[in-house]
C-alpha cells in the first residue's frame, strides 16, 4: 500500500465509525432543530471522506473540466444537505435520508477508489515484474579496474564482467571465461545454455557460474533486453480494433450520456412530472455518476497487457495488442520451411561424385561456398572440417540459385537444379538417391561446363512441429508451406506434416507475391500469418497480417521486421501463443458485454428514479473494479 | 525525436486518456501516448523542440485534468 493508500483506508474507517454512530443517535429526540443537529452530525464523516473530492471538484471548475466524477459526486452531495436543510421543515423523513445518504454515498465512493487504486497499483506491480529483466548495473574493466556503473554508459567494445548470478546487462561477444546461462527470462526456456570464449551472449540471461568478460557490441537502447522492455511497455503502438472500438464508443457515449441526463434534469419538472426540480436532478446526477466509462478505458487495455505480459513470460513477444486480437482470427497461416518447420542445421548426408574423388568434389563444394552464409554452405564447409586451402575468385551469387566462381582457374557452379538448367548443363536422376529416398537438398557442381557430381544435404524436422500443424488444423486454421527449396524436398516434408498446401521453387520475391496471392484472396475479417526465422524473409514477415519470427534470440532483423516474436526455436509457442491470444480477446469480450449490461440497466433504472446514488457508485466504480480484476486474469495464462 | 516521461498520481485510466488528447495537442509535439499502467508518457516531438519547456507545458495540461499529478523526466 503507498501513503496516499494509507491516508485513504483510515479516512474510510474513522468516517464509517462516525456514521455508524450516527445510525443510532435519535434526532427527532432533539426537538424542532434536529435535523440541523443531524445534518450537522453527518457532515463530520462526509467531510473526511469527501474533502479531497470537493477540493478536486473546485480546482477542476477553474480548468474548465465540468463533468467529471468529481463534479458530479460534489454536486449531488451538495445537493443532498441542501435538501435535508430545505425540505427538513415539512418532511422529517425525507431529511433524514438525506444527509446521511450524501455520507455514505462520499463514503462508498471513497471505498470504490480505495479498492481501485489497489487494484491497480497489483496489475502495475504484476506488469514491472513481467518486464523484470532490466540489469541495474553493469561492471566495467576500465584502466585496469572493474567500476560498477549505470549500464546506460558503457560504449561498445569496451569490457564488462559479469559474475555469477548476475544478469548480462548488454549483448555482446564473450572474451574469456565460459558458463552456462539462464535465459529463461527472455525464452521462457529452462534450459541452461551453455557458452565459452568466442560465442554471443544476449543481455538480459543470467549467468549461472564463474566469471564472464564480454566485449559489449551494442549500447544498451540497442541491447536485445532494452529493445524488449520498451516493446512490452509501450506496446500499444498498434492498437487492437477493440480498443478502437472503445475510443469511438466513448466518443458518441459522452455526449450522449450528458445529453440525456441534461434532459432528464430539465424536461420531466418542466412538463410538470411528479417530484418537481429537486428529484429529477437528483435522478440526473446519479445517472451522470453511473455512466462513466473507466471501467472500459482501463480494464480493455490491461486485459491485453496481461495477455502480452503472460506470453512474454513463455518467451513470445508480441508487439502490440492489434497483433493479440489479429493472432485470434487468423485463419491461413503460411510457413517458411527451413528454419521453421524444419531445424535448418543441415548435414552433409550423401557425396555422389562423378569423374573426381568425393574428397575433391566436397572440396570444390566448400571453398565456392565459403562466403555464403547459407545454412547450406555452412554445412558444406563443416562436412570438409577446415577452412579451404585456396580461395574462390569472382564469385558471384544467384539469389535462390547457387553460385559461380573461378577455383584455381576453373569455373564453377554449385546450386540447384534451377542453375544447372539455366547454364544448361546435363543432370540426371541419381538412382541412388532415389532408392535410399533421402530427403533434403540436392547441391550439383560443375566445373567448366561438366557435370561432376553432388552432394545430398539433408535437413530433420523440428520437435512439435507435426502437432503444431495438426493443432492449427484442427481449429480451422489454413495451413500452407512456402519453400525455396526443390519441388521433391519441399513436398515430402509438407507429407510428413501433413501440412494442407505446399509451394515450392520460390524465391524470395516469389514468397511475397504468394503472400500477397492469400492477402488479396482472403475475406475482410480474414488474418494471413506468416511465420519465419527472419533470415531472409523479412519482406514476406512486414507483408503479411501478422509476421512472426522465430529463434529471434539475438536476431535484430527477426525482431525488428515481425510483429510477433518468438525467442526461441520452440514451433509449438505458435499454438500457445494463439491460446493466449483467444483468451485474452474473451476476457475483453467479458468485459464489454458485462460493461454494457450494468450500465444500461442502471441508466435506465436511475432515469426512472430506482437508482440510489451507491448503486449508481457500484456501476462506476465497482465495475471498474471487477473489470480490472478480471483482466488481470489475462496475465495469469496457466496451460489447461 | 523521441522523449520519455514519467507521471504520477493519474489516479484513473480515463484521465489518462483525456491527458493524451490534450497533450497531443501542444506546441512541438508530434504524437503522444499516456501509458496509464506503466506510468509512462512518450512524446513524438520535433527536432528544434524546448524540452524543459515542453515538460511544464506537459504538467499544465496533465494538472489541469488532475491537479495532483507530478511529471518527471525518465
Amino acid at each position: 500500500m503507498t501513503k496516499k493508500q494509507k491516508k485513504s483506508l483510515i479516512f474510510i474507517l474513522i468516517s464509517a465509525f462516525l456514521y455508524g454512530i450516527c445510525q443510532f443517535i435519535k434526532f427527532d429526540s432533539f426537538g424542532h432543530y434536529g435535523y440541523l443537529i443531524e445534518a450537522g452530525c453527518y457532515f463530520v464523516p462526509y467531510i473526511i471522506c469527501g474533502a479531497g473530492l470537493l477540493r478536486k471538484a473546485f480546482l477542476n471548475i477553474f480548468s474548465g473540466r465540468v463533468f467529471d466524477e468529481n463534479f458530479l459526486m460534489a454536486v449531488a452531495t451538495i445537493g443532498a444537505f441542501s435538501l435535508s436543510l430545505i425540505a427538513s421543515h415539512g418532511d422529517h423523513g425525507h431529511a433524514h435520508s438525506s444527509a446521511g445518504e450524501a455520507a455514505i454515498v462520499v463514503i462508498l465512493y471513497r471505498v470504490g477508489t480505495f479498492f481501485e487504486s489497489i487494484a491497480t497499483e497489483r496489475s502495475r506491480r504484476s506488469i514491472a515484474e513481467l518486464v523484470d529483466i532490466l540489469p541495474e548495473y553493469a561492471n566495467v574493466l576500465r584502466n585496469g579496474e572493474m567500476v560498477t556503473v549505470d549500464p546506460d554508459e558503457i560504449e561498445i567494445g569496451e569490457i564488462i564482467l559479469v559474475k555469477a548470478g548476475e544478469k548480462i546487462p548488454l549483448d555482446g561477444k564473450i572474451v574469456k571465461g565460459s558458463s552456462s546461462l539462464n535465459t529463461s527470462a527472455l525464452t521462457g526456456e529452462s534450459h541452461p545454455l551453455s557458452v565459452t570464449v568466442g560465442d554471443k551472449v544476449i543481455s538480459g540471461s543470467i549467468n549461472n557460474e564463474g566469471v564472464l568478460e564480454i566485449e559489449v557490441e551494442a549500447e544498451y537502447c540497442d541491447s536485445t533486453v532494452g529493445k524488449i522492455v520498451e516493446l512490452i511497455e509501450e506496446a500499444s503502438e498498434k492498437k487492437a480494433k477493440r480498443e478502437s472500438f472503445i475510443t469511438r464508443f466513448a466518443a458518441i457515449y459522452t455526449p450522449v450520456v450528458v445529453g440525456t441526463a441534461v434532459i432528464l434534469a430539465l424536461l420531466p419538472p418542466l412538463l410538470g412530472a411528479e417530484g418537481g426540480f429537486i428529484e429529477w436532478i437528483e435522478r440526473s446526477l446519479s445517472f451522470l455518476v453511473s455512466a462513466c466509462p473507466c471501467a472500459l478505458v482501463i480494464s480493455v487495455p490491461l486485459a491485453f497487457f496481461g495477455g502480452m505480459g503472460a506470453a512474454s513470460k513463455r518467451g513470445i513477444l508480441i508487439k502490440g495488442a492489434g497483433y493479440l486480437e489479429a493472432l485470434s482470427k487468423m485463419k491461413v497461416c503460411l510457413f517458411d520451411k527451413t528454419g521453421t518447420l524444419t531445424k535448418g542445421s543441415f548435414r552433409v548426408t550423401a557425396i555422389h561424385p562423378e569423374k573426381i574423388s568425393e574428397a575433391e568434389l566436397l572440396r570444390i563444394a566448400a571453398t565456392a561456398e565459403c562466403y555464403s552464409g547459407h545454412p547450406i554452405s555452412n554445412s558444406l564447409i563443416a562436412a570438409y572440417g577446415k577452412t579451404p586451402d585456396t580461395k574462390a575468385e569472382n564469385i558471384m551469387e544467384l539469389p535462390g540459385a547457387g553460385l559461380r566462381a573461378d577455383i584455381d582457374g576453373n569455373q564453377v557452379l554449385v546450386g540447384n537444379e534451377k542453375l544447372m538448367k539455366l547454364e544448361k548443363i546435363d543432370i540426371h536422376e541419381c538412382a541412388e538417391c532415389h532408392a535410399h529416398s533421402l530427403w533434403g537438398s540436392t547441391v550439383h557442381i560443375a566445373m567448366n561446363g561438366e557435370y561432376m557430381g553432388h552432394i545430398v544435404i539433408s535437413d530433420e524436422i523440428k520437435e512439435g512441429a507435426e502437432k503444431t500443424v495438426a493443432d492449427l488444423k484442427a481449429v480451422g486454421i489454413r495451413t500452407v508451406m512456402m519453400s525455396g527449396d526443390n519441388q521433391k524436398t519441399a513436398e515430402r516434408v509438407a507429407i510428413e506434416l501433413s501440412i494442407d498446401e505446399c509451394y515450392s521453387n520460390l524465391l524470395p520475391d516469389g514468397k511475397v507475391k504468394l503472400a500477397e496471392k492469400f492477402l488479396s484472396e482472403k475475406e475482410n475479417n480474414e488474418i494471413v500469418g506468416f511465420v519465419g526465422d527472419g533470415i531472409n524473409d523479412a519482406p514476406v514477415l512486414m507483408r503479411a497480417d501478422i509476421g512472426i519470427s522465430m529463434g529471434a534470440m539475438g536476431s535484430d532483423a527477426a525482431i525488428e521486421a515481425a510483429d510477433i516474436v518468438i525467442m526461441d526455436d520452440n514451433i509449438s509457442k505458435i499454438t500457445l501463443a494463439r491460446k493466449i491470444a483467444k483468451r485474452t480477446l474473451s476476457i475483453v469480450t467479458q468485459n464489454i458485454v458485462f460493461f454494457i449490461l450494468v450500465k444500461a440497466i442502471v441508466l435506465t433504472l436511475s432515469a426512472f428514479g430506482y437508482a440510489p446514488m451507491w448503486l449508481a457508485i457500484f456501476a462506476d466504480v465497482g465495475v471498474t473494479i471487477i473489470e480490472i480484476l478480471n483482466s488481470t486474469r489475462a496475465m495469469r495464462y496457466k496451460k489447461h | 525525436m523521441k522523449k520519455v516521461l514519467k507521471f504520477s498520481e493519474i489516479d484513473c485510466a480515463n484521465c489518462a486518456a483525456k491527458v493524451e488528447k490534450n497533450i497531443s495537442k501542444l506546441e512541438g509535439v508530434k504524437s503522444a501516448r499516456v501509458v496509464f499502467l506503466t506510468g509512462k508518457i512518450i512524446l513524438e516531438v520535433e527536432e528544434a523542440c524546448d524540452i524543459p519547456a515542453l515538460i511544464k507545458a506537459v504538467e499544465r495540461e496533465a494538472k489541469k485534468v488532475e491537479p495532483d499529478c507530478k511529471i518527471t523526466e525518465k
